[in-house]
């Protein structure tokens, strides 16, 4: 008897180490990661490496501070549509920051959240840390955090706003894609476009697959889908690169909006999935009395710019990550939906 | 090696009575986004979380992503989870996780939405209040209960007040029960859409615009709603006037319809007592907006009306959002109505589908009415055009639905 329940608590006691072993912990610092030289002016270390992308998502105009760190000699897969499939252990590191005066950056920035995307072999694993007030390190939180901001804008003007770092479960909402959470960014089509780096300036695909992070580089590169705000593109390519930053992330086939049956990818042809004719399926006091989401000719007549347009976080899109008008994109908006027929 | 079998139960008895045993316990006070979220983020499976009887203020959206956590509180008039100054997040609570229990408490004013569920399998609302608690508004939320592309949803003895869409609704999913719930105040009391296999059985809809409506619409990932049950509901005085922003579907249903049905198949609508509807006792009709969807079926089909108690109906037809029913009846509609549109072959006569099937139903002072609208002709030979009021000529056997049996055991 007394053998048998020496080799059952040994079994036990086997289960329960296995069981807690499978768990690996998130740091509770920022700092704890080493991905920064001087983590208050977010500088990174040589294995960082800091990135943009082109078509990025509007955040109440905060800034964002991009980098990605992956294990040594590891290496992503190239790819032009999607986001490159990185190998395990990789982190995605991005920081919300609202500049002091935005008309003179080197008054420095008072940073929000640093949320990362780490991959481990189930996937990945999102979390977000908060800043502290002395700006020396960000904490763990998985609940999300409000701060009330304000920050002196381009033209001058001092802006407020309530800014909400998102819980655990929100950062899915928006990279859950048929249920396997995804970063967004780091597309091809995105990251074609030129960084300055320490070193001097450089393309940031070219810049990558020369370090050895980026394989099965397609040369010449294909060429990126407009840039929102470049005028240089024409004004179609404009307003469906920016709807696919700022919208497909839910609106499109297995994303969060998937019910709506209402998707805005850039790949999407169909008029009606497209919204053009469509009538509102749970909107609710989201249609703002409108009848279509897209009425050809008539933006004032649209469901889409009603919600681009909105505050109320009951009416407003995104519904997340955003509490003030997108100033600059809504006559992009409105110009598109004119000049539809 | 011989395994002891009896060590590996033990083990496994241990480790599920742990899960069973985890319980987390929430008091009302400040920060109570703050505790309620964190509690929901770190939930492990099977564990309950209970928020003790008082009000909660929350400002933020709460959320829960974790399987085969229940979610409960001291019941719908005691634990309150109270949305009047929401400052962000669409909904007051997003459930994206399978297998989850909502238990006795309220949520109440929230700016969106009150409680929203994606892509479950098996989700249960025992006892929950949802409530706009200024009354019939259009800045009210849409949505009271709201599982959406769900499986296995089970809505049982809930009350759902004041939703701008639908105080109960059941979009795109699949096996469904909504019992011995109450909805009233909303524009749509209680709406399956898009939905697969619902049992609709002894609720009480009463006060809204329409109290139960079963739809489907086109251009979306789910459609061709088919196999519904909705049976011994009391479904009276439906007298709230439309209230829903306009362009929403809902925005049409008439002032006082009692039970509508759109463009689905295999309806059985029976031993419901309906009564005080003044647009309509039973409505039945296609989808006739315009869309573009080649894989949508505007018809409904195969809808059988039996033994329903239908009194005082359709005694002042809403002449806005019914018109043709208003013009064709002058006001004064039977019980039961359809709008007759069928396929081009039926029209002409070459073929023949069975969409309306009355078994006997009971009206107090006479036998029960019905008018076929006929509006097929109506709009192609306006002429030649007669509605068909002949209760008999729709009498048929009728069709049976399978019972809907869950897969998820919570």
């Amino acid at each position: 008897m007394v053998i048998k329940y020496s080799k059952l608590i040994f079994f036990l006691f086997l289960i329960i180490l296995i069981s807690s072993a499978s768990y690996a912990e998130p740091h509770k610092q920022l700092s704890d990661y080493n991905f920064f030289k001087d983590i208050k002016n977010q500088v990174p270390t040589e294995e960082t490496i800091p990135y943009k992308i082109a078509n990025p998502l509007f955040s109440d105009y905060s800034y964002k501070f991009r980098f990605v760190h992956m294990p040594l000699n590891s290496v992503a897969e190239y790819s032009y549509n999607n986001v490159f499939n990185f190998p395990v252990g990789a982190t995605i590191i991005k920081t919300f920051a609202y500049p002091i005066d935005e008309r003179d950056l080197d008054k420095g920035f008072q940073l929000l959240e640093t949320r990362l995307l780490i991959k481990d072999e189930n996937g990945w694993i999102p979390l977000s840390y908060i800043w502290n007030n002395e700006q020396t390190n960000a904490f763990l939180k998985y609940t999300g955090h409000t701060f009330n901001v304000s920050w002196v804008s381009n033209n001058g003007q001092k802006k407020y706003v309530r800014y909400r770092a998102p819980n655990v479960n929100q950062c899915k909402s928006c990279h859950e894609i048929n249920n396997k959470i995804q970063p967004i960014g780091p597309k091809g089509r995105n990251m074609n476009i030129n960084f300055v780096y320490p070193h001097g300036e450089a393309n940031q695909i070219e810049f990558w697959h020369g370090k050895n992070l980026l394989n099965n580089v397609p040369t010449p590169l294909k060429e990126n889908p407009a840039i929102w705000n470049d005028t240089k593109y024409e004004i179609n390519a404009r307003a469906r690169s920016y709807l696919d930053a700022n919208c497909a992330h839910c609106h499109q086939k297995g994303a969060s909006a998937s019910n709506s049956g209402f998707y805005l990818n850039i790949e999407e042809n169909n008029s009606s999935i497209l919204g053009i004719y469509k009538t509102p399926v749970a909107a609710g006091r989201g249609s703002g009395g409108l009848k279509y989401i897209i009425d050809p000719g008539k933006p004032v007549d649209s469901i889409l710019l009603y919600r681009m347009l909105s505050t109320d976080p009951g009416v407003m899109m995104p519904e997340l990550s955003r509490n003030l008008q997108h100033e600059e994109a809504i006559p992009l908006i409105r110009e598109w939906i004119s000049q539809l027929k | 090696m011989k395994i002891n079998k009896k060590i590996i139960y033990f083990v496994a008895f241990i480790f599920a009575s742990n899960f069973s045993y985890g319980k987390i316990i929430i008091e009302p006070g400040p920060n109570a986004y703050d505790r309620i979220q964190e509690a929901l983020i770190l939930a492990q499976p099977y564990e309950n979380i209970h928020l003790s009887s008082g009000y909660y203020e929350i400002e933020d959206g709460l959320s829960l992503d974790v399987d085969n956590v229940t979610l409960s509180g001291d019941g719908l008039d005691k634990t309150i989870l109270s949305f009047k100054n929401q400052k962000s997040g669409a909904e007051g609570l997003l459930v994206t996780s399978n297998g989850v229990t909502l238990s006795d408490f309220a949520v109440e004013d929230t700016i969106g939405d009150a409680i929203v569920v994606k892509k479950a399998n098996g989700i249960r609302f025992l006892r929950v209040r949802v409530e706009w608690t200024d009354g019939p508004k259009s800045s009210n939320g849409a949505y009271g209960l709201y599982p959406v592309e769900s499986k296995d949803v089970l809505i049982d003895s809930c009350i759902a007040i004041g939703a701008s869409d639908a105080g109960i609704y059941v979009g795109q999913s699949e096996r469904i029960k909504v019992i011995n719930s109450e909805a009233k105040f909303n524009v749509a009391g209680i709406e399956i859409e898009n939905s697969y296999f619902a049992e609709v059985i002894n609720n009480i809809a009463h006060h809204n615009t329409g109290g139960i409506l079963i739809f489907d619409l086109p251009n979306l990932p789910q459609q061709g709603g088919h196999d519904i049950l909705v049976k011994n509901n009391k479904v009276i005085n439906n007298d709230t006037p439309n209230f829903a922003p306009e362009g929403n579907i809902v925005g049409k249903t008439p002032n006082g319809t009692g039970i509508m049905v759109m463009a689905n198949e295999k309806v059985i609508l029976e031993e419901n007592y309906i009564s005080g509807n003044a647009t309509a006792g039973i409505l039945v009709v296609s989808y006739l907006d315009d869309y573009e969807d080649d894989n949508y079926n505007p018809l409904p089909n195969k809808i059988f009306i039996r033994n329903n108690q239908l009194n005082n109906n359709g005694f002042e037809v809403d002449k806005v959002r019914a018109e043709p029913i208003a013009l064709l009846t002058k006001n004064k509609a039977p019980e039961i109505i359809w709008d007759g549109v069928t396929s081009f072959p039926e029209w002409i006569g070459l073929s023949k589908q069975q969409r309306l099937i009355l078994g006997s139903n009971k009206t107090e002072d006479r036998k029960t009415d019905m008018i076929n609208l006929n509006l097929m002709t109506y709009a192609l030979l306006p002429w030649l055009h007669k509605t068909k009021e002949d209760y008999d000529d729709y009498i048929g056997e009728g069709i049976s639905l399978a019972e809907v049996n869950f897969k998820t055991k919570w």
